[in-house]
């Protein structure tokens, strides 16, 4: 019987309702065994915790693994290292690998690699359509039996609103969430930066807020007719934050995340034509930072999600067109929450953490997020106060395309315990 | 004094001093371009590369021949490059460059910020030959010493830039250095070629073409390409033409003295009538001239001439 006592943390465990307090935890095999003052040692390994925070282990929803088929950006091994560093314990990958993961076998496939291969608990998302062409439903029943926690065909949307249509009605069998995102691309055309007017004097190619708000705006039509669950993948305009806003309101089964560096960047950085600032969605303006910043203190936007997205420096560094879309994201999420939104006052340390656990668990249907007792012991203890500088050499992700580098950030994870085993300590 | 960069990648960048010291260098350049024997031996020794990977033969022509000018050895390297068909990359053909001995490289690329990307990789100096759609500043400073040499000075001067302003990167270095200088900039074309925002820069969008020249003294027309009929940016060329095409009959409406420029190569009965293109009021030829002037200029400025450092 492995024991391991946590003493002297603030817990933070947003879904029990407590607010920061002394405490203790015992766990015993893997789960959560008591929380408490002054619980009885006995023979458990003792970790002083003295002033950090002790959260339920952080839940990224929106990952990209690479393998198979993109093992020089990064692996299941590498960016579940990457998410462990980051004070992650849970991620869920997206299926846009080669070969996607449309099929129950591929499923199959992938869990058996993260089973061998990683050190965070990896959920996978499949494909919503074979090949994420968007033109049949994939086996989205027989993914799920395999162990799929929602369908998405990110990076590809579905253009065709009645495939889209389908897809909701079939996956609300299975209580299935779709993460969808956002984007017309008859509307986002050859655009790789947000349409305003830094793309005006850099002459990068535009992509109009509306090519993700018309989207927005459809996906949650289709999903209030049919009744179906839909989570709006990294939001990034005000118009889209509008129409999650009203539509909660009249009922719609909708949820949406948005990704640290929508809430932290503004398109002013293209100017540097640094690839690093090419992302999709792309960075959008200030008023569209606002706009983000208010929908996630009044509760509009349910989830911070990296979308972590690795790219081998060969291919970042090239001309802006020809460089990959993307950035990682999961070694600076915590310090970007903490400095851009605890310490500016836009959201408390508890309903930040909210945002990274039991939110997104909730979202895609685990049962995690929460430290209760009988729970699996998947925690992430942060140093709320910890200044940093990030260094991309020092990233444990294969790939070191973030445009953080150099950044003073405050905050981030210092040991992460998955299922009662540390698999990050920052003493290490 | 010189200039503050190594490298000339804009005019968003650079202060109203160094581009009067450009334009005031390119006025002895084109002294000596009128002399008999057009050429002295500043740069003797020194190689020059033109990098283009798009077609050019204006702008190539030009820079080589400023380069020669001033006894400059010069390389010419075409590359056909697309996303599709990608050879080297631009960072490893930089290197490549320098390995052979550059002292200094011209660029023409389709994509916005791809002269700067290859100044970051080299120590020597880049002269960008238009970035995609983001400047084109020699282009820029050439229509701009065209203006000084008919019309006496830049400050003051209503310049009306009519057409494709949103692929223009002939536009958007116009604005910068224009503005600069203290000209009035106003743009003309249908909104689905005017990029949002660009008020911002300074200058007045029309849609109108005869409200936008009413009262200016120069009229700067871009080249309008087919391929934007194509992506719909217009129904037709024949709608385009009739609604931006300046002819003789609008003349009257800008000042007497009015100067109708072009960059080239022209579409002559579609963005200018062909009576206007060689009409008195024309300087093309003379922007031509004045393109070789400006660019020897640069090149002794920039590998000649001393730089601040």
């Amino acid at each position: 019987m492995s024991k391991l006592l946590l003493k002297g943390g603030k817990i933070i465990d947003p879904i029990q309702g407590s607010k920061a307090k002394a405490g203790e935890i015992l766990i015993v095999d893997g789960k959560i065994a008591k929380l408490g003052e002054n619980l009885a040692a006995e023979d458990a390994q003792v970790i002083d915790i003295e002033g950090k925070v002790v959260s339920p282990g952080l839940i990224d929803i929106h990952v990209h693994l690479r393998e198979p088929g993109f093992e020089h950006k990064e692996t299941i091994e590498t960016g579940t290292k990457s998410a462990a560093k980051g004070g992650f314990t849970s991620v869920a990958c997206m299926p846009n690998t080669d070969p996607v993961i449309d099929n129950q076998t591929l499923v199959e496939g992938l869990l058996s690699i993260a089973k061998r291969d990683g050190v965070v608990n990896v959920y996978p998302i499949g494909a919503i359509t074979k090949g994420s062409q968007g033109k049949e439903l994939a086996e989205i029943a027989n993914m799920k039996e395999a162990g799929i926690v929602a369908i998405s065909d990110d990076g590809h949307p579905v253009m065709n609103a009645e495939m889209m249509r389908l897809a909701l009605d079939y996956s609300k069998d299975f209580d299935l969430t779709i993460v969808s995102h956002c984007e017309d691309k008859n509307l986002a055309g050859d655009g790789v930066v947000n349409q305003g007017y830094y793309s005006t004097i850099t002459g990068l190619n535009p992509i109009s807020s509306s090519s993700e708000s018309v989207m927005v705006g459809r996906e949650i039509l289709l999903a209030e007719e049919a009744g179906a669950k839909v989570h709006i993948a990294h939001i990034s305009t005000k118009e889209s934050v509008d129409l999650v806003r009203q539509a909660k309101k009249r009922g719609v089964k909708v949820t949406c995340e948005v990704t640290p560096h929508h809430f932290t960047l503004t398109d002013e950085l293209i100017t540097s034509f640094d690839t690093n600032t090419k992302m999709n969605p792309p960075l959008r303006s200030a008023e569209d930072v606002a706009a983000i910043k208010e929908g996630l203190k009044d509760g509009t936007i349910d989830v911070i999600a990296t979308d972590h997205a690795p790219h081998a420096e060969e291919e970042k560094d090239v001309e802006y067109n020809y460089a990959p879309f993307g950035i990682v994201g999961l070694e600076t999420a915590v310090g970007l929450v903490i400095t851009e939104l605890v310490e500016s006052g836009i959201l408390t340390l508890e309903e930040a953490i909210a945002k990274l656990t039991i939110n997104p668990a909730q979202v895609i249907g685990i049962d995690k997020g929460t430290l209760e007792v009988g729970k699996d012991a998947d925690i992430t203890i942060i140093d709320v106060d910890d200044k940093w500088e990030v260094k991309t050499e020092e990233l444990v992700s294969k790939s070191k395309n973030t445009p953080f580098g150099g950044y003073e950030l405050q905050g981030r994870a210092v040991m992460t315990i998955v299922g009662g085993k540390i698999v990050y300590s920052s003493d290490e | 004094m010189g200039l503050k960069s190594k490298d000339l990648l804009g005019l968003e960048n650079i202060t109203k001093s160094e581009i009067e010291l450009i334009l005031e260098t390119a006025k002895t350049m084109k002294d000596i371009l009128k002399r008999p024997i057009k050429k002295v031996p500043t740069l003797r020794g020194k190689l020059v590369v033109n990098l283009f990977y798009e077609p050019s033969t204006r702008t190539s022509s030009s820079f080589g021949l400023a380069a020669k000018s001033l006894s400059a050895d010069t390389m010419n390297l075409s590359v056909k490059s697309s996303s599709v068909t990608k050879g080297e990359s631009l960072v490893d053909t930089a290197k490549t460059l320098k390995a052979l001995g550059a002292d200094a490289v011209v660029i023409r690329h389709g994509i916005p910020g791809a002269a700067k990307l290859l100044a970051q990789t080299i120590d020597m100096p880049v002269l960008n030959a238009g970035d995609g759609a983001h400047e084109h500043p020699t282009q820029a400073l050439l229509d701009m010493y065209t203006i000084k040499e008919k019309r006496g000075k830049i400050e003051g001067q209503k310049v009306a830039i009519v057409g494709d302003i949103k692929h223009s990167r002939v536009a958007r270095s116009n604005i910068w250095g224009l503005t600069k200088l203290g000209a009035e900039v106003r743009l003309i074309g249908p909104s689905t070629l005017i990029p949002v925002g660009i008020e911002q820069m300074g200058v007045k969008v029309y849609n109108d073409l005869e409200a936008g020249i009413e009262g200016v003294d120069v009229i700067n027309l871009l080249r309008i390409q087919r391929e934007r009929q194509d992506k719909g940016f217009f129904p037709t060329i024949r709608e385009y033409t009739k609604r931006y095409g300046l002819r003789r009959e609008h003349l009257k409406l800008a000042k007497d003295d009015v100067t109708v420029m072009h960059p080239g190569p022209i579409n002559r009965g579609i963005e200018i009538s062909s009576d206007l293109a060689y009409g008195k009021e024309a300087v093309i030829e003379e922007q031509v001239t004045n393109g070789v002037a400006i660019r020897m200029s640069l090149l002794y400025l920039l590998l000649g001439g001393s730089r601040n450092e």
